[in-house]
This record gives C-alpha cells, sequence and structure tokens, in this order.
C-alpha cells in the first residue's frame, strides 16, 4: 500500500518536471517530437530505477563523506549500461538523442532522488521511488513533446492531425522550447491552486 | 587564424550553449537571481570547463583510444570532472581565498553541470585538436556567461512587473529565455569563412 503511494506521489505531487523543475536540460534538448521524449523519459526511467535500487542496498557500506562521489559513478555505471545497449539494438534512436545519452549522468533528478529517498529507504521503497519519478518525468516529456510536435507540425506519433503548412516551426526549433515548458508550468500551477 | 574566429563566433553566438544545445539550464535558471552571482558563476564555470576539456582531451586520447576503452568515456569524464573541482576548491581556499569566498557556493555545484561534461564529450568526439579544443571550451564558457548575465539583467527587472500569480517564478523565466533564444536564432544566418 505505502508502495503505491509512493509512485503516484513520483507521478503527480513530486513530478520532477512540472512540481520539482528538475532535469531541465533533457527535458527542453530531447522534447523536439513525441516519440524521442518519450525515449528519453524511458531511458532515464531504467537508469533511476537501477540507481535508487543500488543506492538504496550499499548505504551502510558507503562511507558518509564519500557518498556523493560514490553515486554519480554508482548511476554512471548504469548510463553507460543503457548507452551501450542503445548503441547495439537501437542505433537509429541512440543518435537522434545524442549527447542526452551519456548527460543522463549530471540529470539532478537521479542524484537528488539518490540523496534525498534512496539513502534513507529500503531497496523495494527506493525501486518505487524511482518507477514513480521516472514515470512522472516519462509523462512529462511525453506532454510537451507531442504539444511542440502538434503545433509544430501538425503530427504527432506519425498521425497527421492537420497539414504541416498551418504548423509554427518555431514549436519544434529552440525558442518553442522554452515557451512550450513555461507555459505548462503555468497550466500545472494555476491546477494546483484551483483545487 | 580564421577558423579560430570562426569557432569563438559560433560557439558565442550562433550555437550559444543555452539557448540552442540546451545544456546547462540548471543554474541558468537556478542562479540568475541578480547579475553578480551570474557572473561569478560563469567564471567558476569558464576555468573548469577549459581545464576539464584539456584534461579529458588527454585522457581520451592517450589512454581511452589507445587501449580501446572508449566505453567509459562517461564513467572516466566525470569522475575528472569530480576531482578536478575538488582540487580547484582546495587550491583556491589556500591561494585566492577572496576568489574562493566570491564562488563558494557555486563551486561544488559545477561537477553535475551538464555544460561542462557535454563540452568535454563534444570536443573528445568531434576529433578536434588539442588547441582547436581548448579555444572551443573557452568561448562555450564566454557563451554560458553571455546568457546568464543578461539573462539576470532581465530577470532583476522582471521582480518589479505584475505577473499573473500561476507564470511569477520558473514559468514567466522559461518565457523569456525563449524569446532570449528567438533573438539569439538572428545570428544563425551568419556565415564566417
Amino acid at each position: 500500500m505505502k508502495s503505491l503511494k509512493v509512485i503516484i506521489d513520483g507521478i503527480f505531487r513530486r513530478n520532477p518536471t512540472f512540481v520539482l523543475v528538475l532535469g531541465l536540460c533533457p527535458t527542453l534538448g530531447t522534447t523536439s517530437s513525441a516519440i524521442t521524449g518519450m525515449s528519453m523519459g524511458l531511458a532515464t526511467l531504467i537508469v533511476l530505477m537501477c540507481s535508487n535500487f543500488t543506492v538504496s542496498a550499499l548505504k551502510s557500506i558507503i562511507p558518509d563523506k564519500v557518498r556523493i562521489p560514490a553515486f554519480i559513478l554508482l548511476i554512471a555505471s548504469f548510463v553507460t549500461i543503457v548507452q551501450m545497449i542503445m548503441q547495439a539494438w537501437l542505433p537509429a534512436l541512440n543518435e537522434s538523442l545524442g549527447i542526452f545519452i551519456p548527460l543522463i549522468v549530471v540529470n539532478c533528478i537521479l542524484l537528488g532522488r539518490a540523496e534525498a529517498f534512496a539513502s534513507k529507504n529500503n531497496p523495494w521503497l527506493s525501486v518505487c521511488d524511482g518507477l514513480g519519478i521516472g514515470l512522472g518525468f516519462t509523462l512529462a516529456l511525453t506532454i510537451i513533446g507531442s504539444v511542440r510536435e502538434i503545433l509544430g507540425t501538425g503530427a504527432v506519433f506519425g498521425i497527421q492531425l492537420y497539414s504541416a503548412d498551418f504548423g509554427a516551426l518555431l514549436f519544434v526549433l529552440a525558442p518553442g522550447a522554452f515557451i512550450v515548458l513555461g507555459l505548462l508550468i503555468a497550466v500545472f500551477n494555476r491546477l494546483k491552486e484551483g483545487r | 587564424m580564421l577558423t579560430y574566429i570562426a569557432i569563438i563566433f559560433s560557439a558565442i553566438l550562433v550555437n550559444n550553449i543555452v539557448f540552442a544545445q540546451f545544456l546547462g539550464i540548471c543554474p541558468f535558471i537556478g542562479v540568475s537571481k541578480n547579475i553578480d552571482s551570474a557572473f561569478g558563476m560563469s567564471m567558476a564555470v569558464a576555468f573548469v570547463m577549459a581545464m576539464a576539456t584539456a584534461v579529458t582531451w588527454l585522457l581520451q586520447h592517450y589512454v581511452l583510444e589507445p587501449f580501446g576503452i572508449v566505453y567509459l568515456q562517461t564513467i572516466a569524464f566525470i569522475l575528472v570532472i569530480a576531482i578536478l573541482v575538488q582540487m580547484l576548491e582546495i587550491i583556491m581556499k589556500k591561494s585566492a581565498p577572496g576568489l574562493y569566498v566570491a564562488l563558494g557556493v557555486y563551486l561544488p555545484l559545477i561537477t553535475t553541470n551538464c555544460a561542462v561534461l557535454g563540452t568535454a564529450i563534444i570536443a573528445a568526439n568531434k576529433n578536434f585538436d588539442f588547441l582547436y579544443s581548448i579555444v572551443y571550451a573557452v568561448s562555450t564558457a564566454l557563451g554560458f556567461g553571455l546568457a546568464i548575465v543578461l539573462f539576470a539583467a532581465i530577470r532583476s527587472q522582471l521582480e518589479l512587473a505584475d505577473v499573473p500569480r500561476s507564470m511569477r517564478g520558473v514559468p514567466i523565466a522559461l518565457i523569456v529565455a525563449g524569446i532570449l533564444a528567438m533573438a539569439f536564432m538572428g545570428f544563425s544566418g551568419i556565415k564566417i569563412a
């Protein structure tokens, strides 16, 4: 029961993008389409679940003074594994996400959850937290990617909603990322106030 | 000579690290509340970025590639950056206490600044030569500094503006950043050499 609450909290009340506003670089950099945004979210989800589990399992062994470098090293190992898997089986996706895959290492969500949650809770709850936060991140990236793709090209997930001639290319380019994210956070704030 | 001028202009204006490549957004939003701290942050980043790119370039070309262990790149680079930041902190504490106090809070934050790791990876993967990498890193850092100082100046004006309640803070800041990014897109037509 408690684990379910941790997962739900991760998706909504502690949503990493809209509430905590962490990990903005991949949020802006990989959401030019819904599918790349979702893939980035899923890659982060896998790394987050693995790193949360190991950090929590090793928390009594890692000395307090060197815990931050140790956490970073653990995260970097999982990122390398994900990177190698993607290079082997999903080369096209790896190409389009490019530098943002190795940069999962410096995504503040991962270190933040390791420090704030996994180093204080048991491995099972930490995996649940990783799943919740990861799903929240994936959901946020998919929404931002969809909005940008629909406004920019009139299509989403390969379905053409209206002619691309009416799309505002600006939303696919760099400025659109900032503007869409700003507006979506504002909408999220408004919904929170309304309740 | 002309290639160096081209890379400097390109990294500062055309391919600005914040507005065109989306790296280093966290400090860009987090530490841009006033101009002084923005300036301090950009100085610290410039120093670490130049050092990190130099060390990781040597590591890539003299250790990782000859031994065929390029897949360890991410782990090796983040370790180098973490050690470098720690060393810098210790050295500055002894030799330049004034600067240390001024940068104080921002130094440890730089380890998880994706602009530093990103620049190091780009410079190593694109087969730049050594001098070219250093010039690239310094001009990228200048581009970051320009972006964050400009943004801080706008944000201090934004404090006085009457913004709807749900737009206050991060949302309005992001929209301003979007408009700034639009302005920077104007440079994309310029071609040097």
